[in-house]
């Protein structure tokens, strides 16, 4: 559609200032991330010098290595435990029929809306009964349950929009149902697989409430767990807990540099946790 | 595993029908051993008074009764409305007026940067985003740094230490992240609005409010369902923000269910009674995205 030079002018006025103040308080984390501590108020200044010290200094300071290296052994493990039995999972719904298939489906939907208030308080009570609080294993198998729904959810459409004649005509080859989907359709479905993985991948590396439930042995927190004891030890510190927010940000940060439309058409599908 | 039995179904057929299930059942089994038996048992603890070593007693429907009669239970639950005015009612509001600007240029090159830069925050961890508000609404943070600078001197403050401001000062972090959120998905319903639409009514005339009214806002429809259920479910089970801004202070000011139930449960010991919260919690989340989607377009015919 044509429209008026000053149209478009005016357009780009109106979204370029909003999205300014909209990225403002980021841009107050970067600059006070990079400011002296002494000079760090927690308001939006220019720093005198650009202190990339506090960034080493973050680190170890707010023990990020060990927060680190917990958050990407849950993730790692979430993601990879999540997408076969979801794959598996939205198979069987997408192309096997067998009884009960939908009564079960619709179990598993109601998943995608449970809050995890909803589960975590006797959770808390069974996985310790059992002595999985304080393991990685009590923090990865509730992350697993949560995403299932989303991931069977999401396979689940994606096999069913997967051409029934290639399922067909590899069936008739004698391949078995298993290699069907493994080896015929998930690879064909790699950009969806992906989406999957990093919104999975996201929803895990940032979750607060069950580290901060499942775990009190410091080196099982994860990287926001970290964060808010952090800030709850140097409350007043702005410059280091602003380079310690981007840390714990930065590896979401990152991979979303790389692949923002997966983010964003999968999240914008309605998809949360 | 493979049974042939005996049976009205083909072989294969029955075959491939009981695969199904096995295909399914890694999944169920995780589901229904670490979420949907904990769901239930969420049920069962709600009746109860326990503190989580004693044994339990029978405490009928006290614990549900308790969230009309304590003040501070109540109360949580009245924040969370005031949360989804900020976190729902504001974005989707603001984010229909940028719309409506926006609407006729919305092919405009280098959208995609905007959306880019704006949904940025959605992908922050929540914890984070917590962190940097606190350092905004500190005594020497950006807002009184603001105010200051347009001659508001006297109405600064210690944002979230005051009992009036602390719960819109949280609310307004929810509006911060709902604008960008509902934003890109509203610009990105426009865009696949046809644009001869848009040209058509101008030739006939139609000015801004008339486009938007007739045009933009009818086909937006399942974006606003969208971004209600988000943003609305967001305010009512917020949490983070909370625990790392105020921890439900000052003096309960901006307490939230999440927030009761989990300081109910691992905290102060009451354990029947968080449960409750929880159960209530996870009820109104339910029917506030059926009661959301039932204005679903796609859910008409």
């Amino acid at each position: 559609m044509k429209i008026s030079r000053l149209e478009a002018g005016f357009n780009y006025a109106v979204l370029s200032l909003f999205t300014i103040s909209a990225l403002l308080p980021l841009v107050g984390v970067v600059l006070s991330a990079l400011t002296p501590r002494a000079e760090a108020t927690g308001g939006l200044a220019i720093p005198s010098s650009l202190a990339w010290s506090n960034f080493k200094l973050a680190w170890a300071e707010g023990h990020f290595t060990v927060y680190m290296r917990s958050s990407v052994i849950v993730t790692v493990a979430v993601v990879a435990i999540t997408v076969v039995l979801a794959s598996a999972a939205g198979y069987g719904f997408a192309r096997l029929d067998f009884p009960g298939a939908t009564p079960v489906f619709f179990l598993l939907l109601i998943g995608l809306m449970l809050p995890a208030e909803a589960f975590i308080i006797p959770l808390y009570y069974n996985l310790r009964g059992m002595g999985l609080t304080n393991t990685y294993w009590g923090l990865i198998a509730p992350q697993v349950a949560q995403s299932l729904a989303f991931g069977t959810f999401w396979m689940r459409n994606n096999f069913k929009q997967f051409p029934t004649s290639i399922i067909e005509a590899a069936r008739l080859d004698g391949a078995s149902e298993w290699a069907l989907m493994w080896r015929v359709a998930l690879p064909a479905l790699r950009p969806a697989v992906l989406t999957m993985c990093l919104l999975l991948g996201m929803w895990t590396w940032n979750e607060f409430l069950i580290p901060l439930v499942m775990v009190t042995d410091e080196s099982l927190r994860t990287a926001p767990l970290g964060m808010a004891f952090f800030q709850g030890r140097r409350s007043t510190d702005y410059a280091l807990l602003a380079a310690g927010g981007m840390i714990v940000a930065a590896p979401v940060v990152i991979a979303y540099s790389f692949a923002q439309k997966h983010f964003v058409r999968g999240m914008l599908g309605g998809a949360s946790r | 595993m493979v049974t042939s039995g005996p049976g009205a179904l083909p072989r294969t057929r029955r075959r491939r029908s009981w695969l199904g299930l096995a295909f399914v059942a890694p999944a169920l089994l995780v589901f229904i051993a670490f979420l949907g038996v904990p769901l239930a048992q969420s049920l069962w603890y709600s009746l109860w008074q326990w503190d989580g070593f004693s044994t339990a007693t029978w405490a009928g429907l006290s614990n549900y009764t308790a969230l009309l009669h304590d003040e501070g239970l109540r109360s949580s639950f009245e924040h969370a409305g005031v949360l989804v005015i900020f976190y729902a009612v504001l974005p989707v509001t603001i984010a229909l007026g940028l719309t409506a600007i926006l609407s006729r240029s919305i092919r405009l090159r280098g959208v995609g940067v905007f959306r880019t830069l704006l949904f940025l925050p959605q992908v922050i961890a929540s914890v984070v985003v917590a962190s940097t508000w606190v350092a905004i609404y500190s005594p020497n943070g950006l807002v009184n740094q603001l105010l200051r600078t347009v001659g508001l001197g006297s109405v600064t403050r210690a944002w979230l230490g005051d009992f009036t401001f602390a719960l819109p000062a949280i609310g307004f972090i929810g509006t911060w992240l709902g604008v960008g959120l509902c934003l890109v998905l509203f610009l990105s319903g426009v865009s696949s609005i046809d644009s001869e639409v848009f040209e058509a009514a101008r030739l006939d005339g139609a000015g801004i409010f008339t486009e938007f009214r007739a045009i933009t806002l009818p086909a937006l429809r399942g974006q606003i369902v969208v971004a209600l259920t988000l943003t609305v479910i967001g305010a009512i089970k917020t949490f983070d923000l909370v625990y790392v801004t105020t921890r439900g202070g000052p003096g309960g000011s901006t307490t939230v269910p999440a927030y009761e139930a989990y300081s109910k449960a691992f905290q102060q010991r009451e354990v029947g009674q968080a449960a409750a919260i929880a159960v209530v919690l996870t009820a109104l989340i339910l029917l506030v995205s059926v009661v959301i989607n039932r204005f679903n377009p796609k859910d008409d015919g």
